[in-house]
């Protein structure tokens, strides 16, 4: 709230909210856009590596009209004057529980794994509760859309993007049922419990045979329009033949990459990689074969004792080197309001800072199929952007001072900013 | 016991209990058990001559001769003339040795069964077994091997066949392991079997069978057995109560002392504890002592060490072998050269046979240790002399002297040469035939002429006793093979001349004359038999075999430590002068622009403008940042096997400090993220948790020399969730508290018994049994003791800080501290510090309201405040931790900076040394690229007393030469394949990461994620 009182801005709206937003209760999805607004003299990343300093951007009902240096920028009712500041692309979480659980270890809150192995017809958008504390935080540091996408078992079910500013799931959804999630079956490493890789192996492939099984059984299926009875596994598939739906493989082993790809190929699908903790020793292949990657949180472990210890900072660039569409992912939910520092560290660790950018905004639009709409700040894409006063990539410098979700105004305040309003109350400092 | 009927030798001095006085005669078997039948006893007196006698090692006679007389051994080497009576046995070319001696085995008594299961069981406080027994089932010396032991034919056969006539025999289960038994090789004839019923006492680090659930962890295992130290001492002095485990527990006090562990750092801690008590264990390895070798040697303890080396790993498939650490390879390489290592050291071992996969590679790998540099002399005594005298019982068996055991073994040649053949085992004066000696050689060429072949040559090649043959006519010199079978004197032999549909069959004996002449019937196709012979023309000329290159003995060096990036030679500190860098002092002086820092002798010299320095090592800083390195006030890396003793609400007996593990590799990838100090603490499965212990990232250095040195100590306390056990599901619902009122009751009555002990154990009037758990807790009382406690939500935290208050002690720091922000001004009324998360939240209940602006709002009620990790990945960014506090709250850099330094410094009472850039401070530096909170800074170098023990530019090179010396390892792997080795999969075998709620060692995959 600091940071928001410091905030020069014409708009007077934005007083009333801070006056009156004192709970979480009170924090309302913001209402739609109805006229226009200017942003100008910011430095705008753009998202697909360029950037314009001392920019304007111009956003009415919604979407971007003009981004530029100001030349010809339609003129508005409103203007922000952002000199000094960053302007980004809202930053896009993928493949995370938020909304599906509220607390890790309270069973009743946990909505993210069914039981089961193969849940194709098992939707997330209906289980993502808007009324999360968490969600609040994450907007706060710049995430305001998500791919909320359930786990466990073998076909873990669909995954939907959703907007993070709403009243129910109904309004949040931007993407529906995007993706079908498949964990790739694997050899797990085991210090207890089944240590044989032998018996593993047969487990390996008898589940890939369900999988093989499966695909060839939706094909047929959904060859029909109307089939005689209804399946509800394989109905999901519908739209993955049909191209509007992906399927997301959940796989790091470099063997397992290679298998994967293959055997969806010969299914006809072209699948995204989710985890990929060897991309880096298969980036050939999946470079000819235009596999784009979800890779796992650079704030990792070397999976091996003798991997260099930084490899997890520098994978992103690894594979934007050898030509690979990379998008962070990140683990569990309320950690997801880190994502920003993922692309931060990949920028340390030699990744061009823009293109460090884009593999949390335009990579991840284009991964998740929503770039038409988001992921840059480009004229005709929805107004998902927000106002950083410093970089954003940067825990120094990510202080989000406004946010707009299709042009519409949210409220930044979170749970954690109230209750630290409640202790600076009680200790007086404020 | 048994009655006894001979005595050999000298008795033993009388010691003082009349059991083990028995224990020492050597007990005749069979003499009280009646005879069926006529009774059959014979002389039983030999002479053996002729022979190469090895007496023991290093003493070697030709043309020798031994005599036996029943049991015994009557004479070696004395008088030539055999005296009447004796029956004359031959060994012409032979050889004669000891038998050898397993020092460790577990011959003849049943296996231990692994008592913990991998769930969730349900907790067991105390002894489930019936009886006058100590509280712990991991606690059982009252168990006696030999009251298990019965001999085993067939098992004793596989021993004797490779040479063995005694073994110490082992109950292998767990803490505390009661006595082993010295029994020969005779197999059923238990009551002769048995030499010593009880001759050494034996321990562990394994609890075994038991299904107490203290101990979970190795630290607790030592704990629990340091402890019974103390109770036996003080069960010695009282008479109010009988137990059985503690009565026996110093009964064998008096024998010698075994230790049974499976890694190196476990035989450091295993001295560690018996120098503690005074004793003097003799340790038994897991085979990779050369990883340490200047602290083995350190320990003066003996050991004895298996032949266990890994198998050649199949690394045809390049993914697979990929999976291989280079620890792994490496130690592949280097076990076999493990003996030698230990030789060149000078330290005393037995080698033993237990641990091998198959017994039969007992001698391939004896050769091969032997071939990787460890002397014939010293293999031999290490399983003669040496575990005779280890076990105490140099006056029986070990070598060949009048009056020991006649326990030998006849050989075909030099016991470790190649190709020997080990004839006879003679254990207690019985004859075993290990391998039948043939009636002579037979080998040669013979001359003879057959019916339908022609004249030919015969010539029989091989071994003795494994014979090979090929024929040949005169006119024709293509051989063929001839299958041949020698039973003593017969022989058989079939060969089908190449080229022909004729076949031979021979059925033959050998004559006694010499030169030896074959004679007997030659079988043909067509039925006929006819008379054959064959004479002696010449004797057999083996082909040089071609002598394999040896290539295996380039071997790859040590490094320290024994993991990815450890060095061949431990870095060390020289004077370095770090030019015109922007220093962060984090004293008055602030943040100075274009400062120099000035590191002699491990400290910090000189901080200013225009600084110099004879022969320092200059470095460029312009543009960099250099500060203090990091502190960690709450980690729990570089630590083994455990970083909970959950098991009871109150350990505060267990200690960090005995289970330091040097060898994790998270101690490099901290440095690399300008970590220097870490205070490792014990987990915070219950409310008095063990005893912590600060440790300098001196990595490549032995778990001792990591220690801080000089800190004071600590000790973790821990509220909440994880105390009350609420979160570990239905099995974990009997022990007490499992509700925060109960938590409070804990402590009440910890501190109460505490204070009574303190009063008591000050009388020093011996009354007062010496306990481990209290004696932390008085030292808390004390002042001597400092309290770190794992907390949450703020009704607990107030609630410990009223029960300190009342009951006389104080809380240092309070650790995760979630909701310090809630009653920051209480904390900072007392002077208690806080370390907590920068911004996790929601990963459980007692987090809902954890918020990333508690260290703020802390810091600036006056509580001192750091940001700690509790997470290997976390704490190699620390430094973008403290950031947050600028984000969340907007601490000044400055201030944020001493988060992760300067403050926990002082938290952990290390300020006068460490946290901040001072002249006369440890010198603990790190060079960053940029300002070391924005999260594009990297550690370019850490510093830690000096020693530079992380550098981004040489951490290249390493990982390039360690790359390389990889692929030198699979290359030599390759090799052994193709040379026909067995070879294993490759396993992966990654290091272990611990959280403060990690419980069990092997929960570790289900607790890896979240707190």
């Amino acid at each position: 709230m600091r940071t928001i009182l410091k905030y020069i801005s014409n708009i007077t709206v934005l007083v009333t909210f801070i006056i009156t937003a004192k709970a979480q209760p009170t924090i309302y999805p913001a209402k739609p856009q109805t006229g226009s607004i200017s942003i100008k003299g910011a430095t705008i990343h753009v998202g697909n590596g360029q950037i314009i300093s001392n920019g304007t951007l111009v956003f009415e009902k919604g979407k971007i009209t003009y981004v530029g240096d100001g030349n010809g920028a339609p003129s508005t009712a409103e203007t922000i004057d952002a000199a000094g500041k960053h302007l980004y692309p809202g930053f896009i979480a993928p493949v995370t529980n938020l909304g599906l659980v509220e607390i890790e270890a309270v069973r009743a809150t946990v909505d993210n794994t069914e039981v089961g192995d193969n849940n194709a017809h098992v939707r997330a958008l209906i289980a993502y509760n808007t009324d999360s504390k968490v969600i609040n935080t994450l907007r706060s540091n710049g995430i305001i859309l998500a791919q909320v996408t359930p786990e466990g078992g073998l076909i873990t079910g669909q995954s939907s993007v959703v907007q993070l500013d709403a009243w129910n799931w109904e309004d949040a959804a931007y993407k529906k049922d995007d993706a079908i999630h498949v964990n790739w079956p694997t050899v797990k490493y085991a210090r207890f419990g089944n240590t044989n890789s032998e018996e593993q192996k047969e487990r390996v492939i008898k589940e890939r045979d369900v999988l093989n099984d499966l695909l060839t059984d939706a094909k047929a299926y959904c060859s029909v329009d109307k089939p005689v009875v209804f399946n509800a596994r394989l109905e999901a598939f519908r739209n993955v033949f049909g191209g509007l739906k992906k399927v997301m493989v959940h796989v790091d082993k470099k063997n397992d990459m290679i298998a994967a790809v293959q055997f969806f190929k010969r299914h006809a699908i072209k699948p995204v990689i989710v985890g990929g903790a060897d991309a880096h020793l298969v980036s050939s292949f999946l470079k000819e074969n235009n596999i784009p990657v979800i890779i796992h949180q650079a704030h990792s472990l070397p999976a091996k004792d003798d991997d260099d210890v930084n490899l997890p900072y520098k994978q992103a660039k690894v594979l934007t080197d050898a030509g690979i569409l990379v998008a962070y992912g990140m683990d569990g939910f309320w950690q997801q309001r880190n994502l920003p520092f993922m692309a931060g560290t990949a920028a340390a660790f030699g990744l061009e800072k823009e293109k460090a950018l884009s593999t949390i905004t335009l990579n991840t639009a284009k991964i998740l199929g929503i770039d038409k709409t988001t992921g840059s700040l480009e004229q005709g894409k929805d107004a998902n952007l927000f106002i950083s006063s410093g970089d954003a990539l940067d825990m120094k410098g990510n202080k989000i001072e406004k946010a707009f979700i299709v042009g519409r105004d949210i409220n930044l305040n979170n749970l954690h900013k109230q209750l630290f309003e409640r202790y600076e109350y009680k200790y007086g400092q404020k | 016991m048994f009655k006894i009927s001979l005595q050999i030798n000298t008795m033993r001095k009388l010691l003082p209990f009349c059991f083990l006085i028995l224990g020492f005669y050597l007990l005749k078997a069979q003499e009280t058990f009646p005879v069926n039948g006529s009774h059959d006893k014979r002389p039983k007196k030999y002479a053996f001559v002729n022979a190469t006698i090895v007496a023991k090692a290093g003493q070697r006679a030709e043309k020798g001769t031994l005599l036996v007389n029943d049991k015994l051994i009557e004479a070696v080497n004395g008088d030539q003339k055999v005296p009447p009576g004796y029956i004359t046995i031959d060994l012409e070319g032979k050889y004669i040795y000891p038998s050898l001696i397993d020092a460790f085995s577990t011959y003849g008594v049943p296996e231990s069964k692994e008592g913990r299961s991998f769930g969730r069981a349900p907790q067991v406080l105390t002894s489930t077994k019936n009886g006058a027994y100590g509280w712990n089932e991991a606690i059982r010396p009252e168990t006696r091997a030999v009251d298990a032991f019965t001999g085993d034919t067939k098992e004793a056969e596989q021993l004797k066949k490779i040479g063995f006539g005694a073994v110490q025999t082992v109950l292998e289960d767990g803490i505390a392991r009661g006595s082993s038994a010295l029994v020969s090789l005779l197999g059923a004839e238990d009551n002769e079997a048995v030499l010593v019923a009880d001759v050494g006492a034996h321990y562990s680090f394994d609890k075994g069978s038991a299904k107490t659930s203290y101990p979970s962890s190795l630290m607790g295992s030592i704990a629990l057995l340091r402890q019974t130290y103390y109770d036996a001492q003080w069960y010695g002095q009282q008479q109010e109560e009988y137990n059985m485990s503690l009565e026996a527990f110093n009964k064998w006090q008096n024998l010698p002392q075994f230790f049974e562990v499976n890694d190196v750092l476990d035989v450091l801690r295993a001295d560690k504890i018996a120098k503690e008590f005074s004793k003097q264990y003799v340790i038994k390895t897991g085979g990779n002592d050369y990883q340490r070798i200047k602290e083995i040697k350190a320990t003066g303890a003996s050991l004895i060490v298996p032949l266990n080396f890994p198998k050649a790993y199949d690394v045809d498939d390049p993914y697979e072998a990929d999976k291989l650490s280079l620890a792994q390879l490496k130690h592949w390489e280097l076990a076999p050269a493990n003996p030698s290592f230990l030789e060149k050291a000078a330290v005393p071992f037995a080698l033993t046979a237990s641990g091998l996969d198959n017994i039969r590679s007992f001698w391939p790998n004896l050769r091969k240790a032997i071939q990787f540099g460890l002397s014939e002399e010293t293999a031999l005594r290490s399983l003669t002399e040496i575990p005779a005298q280890l076990l105490g019982v140099s006056d029986k068996i070990g070598t060949l002297e009048k009056g020991k055991l006649a326990n030998f073994i006849i050989t075909s040649d030099s016991l470790f040469k190649e190709g020997n053949i080990i004839y006879e085992n003679w254990i207690q004066g019985e004859k075993f035939i290990a391998n039948n000696v043939s009636t002579g050689d037979i080998r040669g060429e013979y001359a003879t002429a057959i019916e339908g072949y022609g004249d030919a040559k015969l010539v029989i090649g091989g071994k003795s006793g494994k014979y090979e043959a090929h024929i040949s006519t005169l006119k024709d010199t293509a051989q063929t093979k001839v299958n041949i079978n020698v039973d003593g004197d017969l022989l058989t032999m079939s060969f089908n001349p190449k080229g022909t549909k004729s076949s031979f069959r021979i059925s033959a004996y050998v004559t006694n004359e010499k030169p030896v002449q074959l004679k007997g019937d030659l079988s043909k196709m067509d039925g006929d038999v006819s008379p054959w012979s064959a004479t002696y023309s010449g004797a057999y000329v083996a082909k040089p075999k071609k002598q394999v290159k040896n290539k295996s003995l380039d071997l790859g060096k040590v490094i320290y430590p024994f993991t990815a990036f450890g060095h061949e030679e431990s870095p060390t500190a020289t004077t370095v002068l770090l030019k015109n860098a922007t220093v962060w002092t984090n004293e008055s002086a602030g943040i100075l622009q274009g400062a120099d820092v000035l590191l002699v002798d491990g400290k910090i010299k000189g901080v200013g403008k225009g600084l110099s320095a004879a022969g320092a090592k200059v470095i460029d800083a312009t543009g960099k940042h250099v500060t203090a390195g990091i502190i960690d006030e709450h980690s729990h890396i570089a630590i083994s096997r455990g970083i909970n003793e959950g098991t009871q609400s109150v350990t505060s007996e267990v200690r960090i400090a005995d289970i330091i593990n040097s060898e994790d590799v998270n101690i490099y990838r901290q440095l690399a993220g300008g970590v220097t100090t870490s205070h490792i603490l014990h987990g915070s499965a219950n409310a008095i948790g063990g005893q912590s212990q600060l440790i300098k990232l001196r990595w490549g250095k032995a778990p001792e020399e990591l220690k801080f040195g000089g800190s004071d100590g600590f000790i973790k306390f821990a509220l909440g969730e994880n105390v009350k056990q609420s979160n570990w599901g239905e099995a974990a619902k009997i022990r007490f508290p499992q509700t925060r009122m109960g938590v409070e009751q804990v402590y009440v009555d910890a501190f109460t018994r505490a204070k009574e002990y303190k009063v008591n154990i000050n009388k020093k009037d011996g009354k007062t049994r010496r306990d481990l758990e209290l004696d932390a807790l008085v030292e808390i009382l004390d002042k001597k003791r400092f309290i770190t406690c794992h907390s949450y939500v703020q009704s607990e935290i107030n609630m410990l800080m009223h029960v300190a208050d009342s009951l006389g002690f104080k809380i240092n720091t309070f650790t995760h501290i979630l909701e310090g922000y809630k009653l920051a001004d209480r904390m900072a009324a007392r002077s208690i510090a806080g370390a907590t998360f920068a911004d996790w939240w929601a990963y459980k209940m007692e987090v809902q309201e954890a918020i990333p602006y508690n260290a703020y709002l802390m810091e600036k009620q006056g509580v001192v405040t750091a940001i700690n990790s509790d997470d290997a990945e976390m704490a190699r960014r620390l430094n973008q931790e403290a950031a947050k506090v600028i984000k969340y709250g907007g601490l000044s850099e400055e201030e944020a900076w001493k988060l992760v330094t300067l403050n926990p410094a002082k938290m952990l009472h290390v300020d006068n040394r460490v946290g901040s850039i001072k002249v006369g401070k440890d010198a603990d530096v790190v060079v960053w690229s940029d300002n070391p909170l924005s999260i594009y800074a990297k550690a370019e170098k850490t510093f830690v007393d000096g020693v530079k023990y992380w550098d981004g530019e040489e951490d290249e090179k390493v990982r390039s030469s360690q790359k390389k010396e990889k692929a030198r390892l699979i290359a030599k792997l390759i090799e052994e394949k193709g040379k026909g080795s067995t070879t294993q999969k490759a396993v992966e075998k990654p290091t272990i990461v611990y959280h403060c709620e990690t419980l069990l060692e092997e929960n570790n995959d289900d607790f890896n994620h979240n707190q």
